[in-house]
């Protein structure tokens, strides 16, 4: 009876699925799926890669369970061999853990790789810099090279990589934009260092990955990823026909709430920490912290 | 008097669900109250539950309250789901939902998971091992009492003083008192500390009790696997709950006396506080679920009426998995920026830790292999944990994978990961385990037909629910949002997965229904042994009597219960009255149960600030701790005619 039943919740639970993805359109909504840049494509390459092994490996699992319930079961007559005494096999069992290593290898090499790699910009290339803060509950974004501020919203050159430098005036959150690249955390009294890049045109959207608050649901923001002439005069407007934003205003950015986006055409410099405990793009925290270009 | 009510009773106490659950609790008390007065049973509860140290009575109530904190963070999972089935919903408000999220993680690994575990562990080892009780029974019953009370202090939060919100993990500076006014955090605080110092306890108690109350001749290598993961569990335990303990209570230094450990100005280091807190966070996934693998273990090999397969490469891999479970923690915060070196060494280790995992799946199905496969209950809950486990660690393995976690980090496909290991592990383990000593718990069956309509129901619930937030991860939702619109194509997901939520809460019932049902109707196991079972503990009678072993067995093999089987061909072992002598058995206390009330009102008094009941409940404490010492009298004597006695109304006495 369970036989019946077991396959007959596989081919429901599949079927579900199929439902389930069908309906949500399996299209772009699967936004890690739909890398608009080098850092998530990279990301996505090797989520690909670590799938695909543990495919293999539930598949075999599923199968030698599956052939073993269906043999072995007691039931009369059944032929299958009987050995209540078979308790090691030592190739079978270094068989496994053979296919296992293998397993573990092949994701090994390539996270080895690409954790060093997503490190560092690519040589060659100048970052824009982009000064993050997480406020309770909104996004404040500096221009340390253009002298502008906005919130909730950033305006990025394509194909340049952009450096962000996180830290945060509130509890903890994560800045993520998925089709951009993974995330990274915003501390108090920390700056920590994510570099993403958009190689398309495009508006990405972004929000905070880690609960900080009852208006966490808020911090959402947008990327937009325009050419480098674009982004110019996106900056040039931005610089003329914004207010600058004063110690008061940002004050009141600090309220417990949310906002929809702003601009400003400069910003006073204390607004973002000097100093850090030490995070760098090259090292851990406990390194000293290295002058990133600005 | 009016400020004493506001801080009792503060708004987020008094919204209609809180209402309606001091209702509920108001009625239940005097339910309660009312049966044990008509029916005269206060004495009895007092003088067989509330002092006891037996082991298998501890365990019977760590089951209770276990099944009843499954029910409380039940509720609360369904009220989340409900909340997230639409887009847009205003069924909770955030702050309601955030609360929520909170105490039903907290309970369930705390609370539920971790007291359904130390059931297991009362019930089963000592009568595994061939012991007569634990190492130490009154500090079992200790554990027990302080597990208790601070699971009554957490639970009350919810309508006095209002609940913590910060989640599970709590960082800090969201407990910061400035973003995290009103005492709801001192409870989870409070309730950890009291809880973590039981638990330490217990790890203490079943790593001594294994280690030096074997029945002769059973060696290490002759240990059931449940007593090997028990063991490895009780040292992890040992390590892993100090860090949690130094983390909660700086965490409330930090509230209460304005110390400034994790705090956002005045040099606090936020990162500390989760270094601390995963640095007992990841060895407890695995406190978790190594007592499920033992009982996997125990459970294939009886079904299968086979030998478990590989049982020293289990051993070697149990003991590499607590061995490297302590070099993994930085997994939970690889995106907190300690560098590409760091990252790769944890990502590596994480890897590492997968295979002797991944190698023990293989070694139950090779068990399974040329055996004869039973389908009982207590067996489709462990056969329903291969094929799921094998997916949640997969997707382990696909987060340890450090530049893919930057992408899965905090996403529903973290949550889809852990409670398809949690679930899929743990719980379907623990249930094994439930389905299995039932018997030898209660002395009757429980009603198989009943038991597989809650497996079925739960099990399929549980990949609807599960499967669609993998999904939802690929498109970006976080976890702790309470809600979502419509434009991000999270809408039908959701919606499966809250249906799916339903599903497996329809099959908890269906359980409840089942445990109830069979102690009144089920059929009464009159061998002890139930099962064909293969370990000592199926050798006594169900129930075991206080005494559990008449004569303490020897052990032959590691299968010793087969073993002796074997021998005398009969699955009822008489004993000769001249092997019988008085036994001594440690007597019941009630410092347990005052110890435990004595921390309670300690952390009334720390929770609200009122520091003379702080004071109050630790002289209480100090008085408890003077009094047990200098009591002497702590053993009594069975003597030889009653064991005589019970053994031949049991019909276990030859001649
Ligand atoms: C094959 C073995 C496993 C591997 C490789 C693995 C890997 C991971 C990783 C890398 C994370 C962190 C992901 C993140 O936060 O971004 C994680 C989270 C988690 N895992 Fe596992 N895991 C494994 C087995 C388990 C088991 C057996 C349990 C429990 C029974 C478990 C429970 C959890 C929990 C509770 C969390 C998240 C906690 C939170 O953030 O609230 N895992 N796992
Ligand atoms: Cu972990």
């Amino acid at each position: 009876m369970s036989l019946k039943r077991s396959k007959r919740a596989i081919r429901f639970t599949v079927l579900a699925l199929a439902i389930g993805l069908s309906v949500s359109g399996c299209g772009n909504d699967f936004v890690i799926l739909h890398p608009a840049g080098p850092v998530a494509a990279s990301e996505l390459n090797l989520i690909e890669i670590t799938a695909a092994t543990m495919i293999v490996i539930i598949l075999l699992v599923w199968v030698l369970f599956g052939i073993a319930l269906v043999r072995f079961r007691e039931k009369p007559g059944n032929q299958a061999p009987y050995r209540p005494l078979w308790d090691h096999n030592r190739a079978l069992e270094l068989g496994v853990i053979a296919v296992s290593v293998v397993a573990a290898t092949i994701i090994a090499i390539p996270t080895w790789n690409k954790t060093f790699a997503l490190d560092r910009i690519p040589a060659g290339k100048t970052p824009i810099v982009i000064d993050v803060t997480s406020l309770d509950w909104k996004w404040l974004f500096e221009y340390p090279g253009q002298h502008i501020a906005t919130v909730n919203y950033i305006d990025v050159p394509t194909n340049r990589p952009v450096l962000f430098e996180l830290t945060a005036n509130s509890p903890m959150n994560t800045f993520w934009v998925p089709q951009l690249g993974g995330m990274e955390y915003t501390m108090p009294s920390e700056v920590l260092p994510l570099w993403l890049e958009a190689s398309k045109p495009g508006l990405y959207w972004g929000r905070s990955g880690n609960f900080s608050g009852s208006g966490f649901v808020h911090m959402t923001f947008d990327v937009h990823a325009v050419s480098q002439a674009a982004f110019d005069t996106w900056v040039h407007t931005v610089r003329t026909t914004k207010p600058p934003m004063t110690m008061a205003d940002y004050r009141q950015l600090l309220k417990f709430n949310w906002i929809a986006p702003r601009y400003y055409s400069a910003y006073p410099a204390a607004t973002f920490p000097a100093e850090t405990h030490g995070f760098t793009l090259e090292g851990g925290m406990y390194m000293e912290m290295q002058p990133t270009p600005k | 008097m009016s400020s004493l009510l506001a801080q009792l009773f503060p708004p987020s106490t008094t919204r209609n669900m809180e209402l309606s659950a001091d209702v509920l609790i108001i009625l239940t008390s005097a339910a309660i109250i009312y049966y044990l007065t008509r029916w005269h049973r206060w004495k009895y509860l007092w003088r067989e539950w509330l002092t006891t140290v037996d082991h298998k009575k501890i365990g019977i109530m760590y089951l209770i309250a276990a099944v009843t904190m499954l029910f409380r963070g039940g509720v609360d999972a369904l009220l989340l789901r409900a909340q997230l089935a639409v887009p847009n919903n205003h069924f909770l408000g955030p702050l309601h939902y955030d609360e929520i999220f909170t105490t039903h993680g907290t309970i369930m690994i705390f609370f539920m998971a971790m007291p359904l575990i130390f059931a297991m562990f009362n019930i089963a080892i000592p009568l595994m091992i061939g012991a007569r009780d634990v190492a130490f029974p009154r500090l079992n019953a200790i554990s027990f009492w302080l597990f208790a009370f601070a699971g009554f202090l957490f639970n009350i939060s919810f309508v006095i003083g209002g609940s913590p919100n910060a989640g599970w993990t709590s960082y800090p500076p969201l407990t910061e008192l400035a973003f995290n006014p009103g005492v709801g955090q001192n409870y989870y605080l409070m309730a950890l500390i009291v809880t973590g110092i039981g638990t330490t306890a217990t790890g203490i108690n079943f790593l001594v009790t294994i280690l030096r109350m074997r029945a002769p001749g059973m060696t290490l290598m002759r240990m059931p696997m449940f007593a090997w993961t028990t063991l490895v569990t009780s040292v992890l335990i040992l390590f892993a709950f100090p860090p949690l303990t130094v983390a909660m209570v700086l965490t409330l230094f930090d509230r209460l006396f304005g110390t400034a450990f994790f705090t956002i100005g005045r040099g606090g280091m936020p990162m500390m506080y989760v270094n601390l807190f995963w640095l007992f966070g990841h060895p407890e996934v695995y406190i978790l679920v190594l007592p499920s693998f033992g009982i996997f273990s125990e459970v294939v090999a009886t079904f299968s009426r086979k030998k478990l397969f590989g049982y020293s490469t289990m051993v070697y891999s149990v003991l590499a998995i607590t061995f490297l479970s302590y070099g993994t923690w930085v997994h939970h915060f690889f995106t907190m920026g300690a560098g590409a070196a760091v990252n790769v060494f944890f990502g590596l280790s994480t890897i590492l830790i997968a295979i002797p995992t991944g190698i023990k799946i293989f070694n139950w199905i090779f068990t399974m292999w040329n055996g004869r496969i039973k389908m009982t209950v207590a067996m489709m809950w462990a056969l329903a944990f291969i094929p799921t486990f094998v997916v949640g660690g997969a997707t382990g393995v696909m987060l340890g994978a450090v530049p893919a976690d930057y992408q899965f980090h905090n996403s529903y496909f973290l949550i889809a990961h852990f409670h398809n290991v949690i679930i899929g592990g743990t719980v379907f383990g623990l249930l094994s385990g439930v389905y299995y000593w039932w018997p030898k718990m209660t002395g009757r069956l429980l009603n198989e037909r009943q038991g597989k309509w809650a497996f079925w129901l739960f099990f399929l619930g549980f990949w609807v629910t599960f499967m669609p937030q993998y999904a939802l991860g690929f498109m970006g939702m976080t976890r702790r949002m309470y809600t979502y619109s419509h434009g991000f194509g999270w809408s039908s997901l959701n919606l499966m997965s809250t249906i799916g939520a339903f599903v497996m809460g329809a099959g908890f019932v269906v359980m409840v229904y089942n445990f109830v049902w069979s102690q009144i109707h089920g059929e009464i196991d009159v061998t002890g042994d139930p099962w064909d079972g293969r370990t000592l503990e199926w050798s006594t009678p169900s129930p075991a009597p206080e005494y559990n072993f008449a004569r303490i067995p020897v052990v032959t093999d590691r299968d010793a219960w087969w073993a002796i089987k074997q021998d005398h061909k009969s699955n009822v072992i008489q004993i000769k009255p001249q092997e019988i002598q008085d036994i001594e058995l440690p007597k019941s206390s009630a410092i347990p149960f005052l110890m435990g009330l004595s921390f309670f009102v300690f952390s009334v008094g720390m929770v609200f600030s009122w520091w003379w009941i702080a004071v109050v409940g630790f002289l209480g404490f100090v008085v408890c701790m003077l009094v047990g010492t200098f009591d002497y009298d702590d053993h009594k004597e069975v003597p030889r005619q009653v064991i005589q006695n019970t053994e031949s109304a049991l019909g276990r006495l030859q001649g």
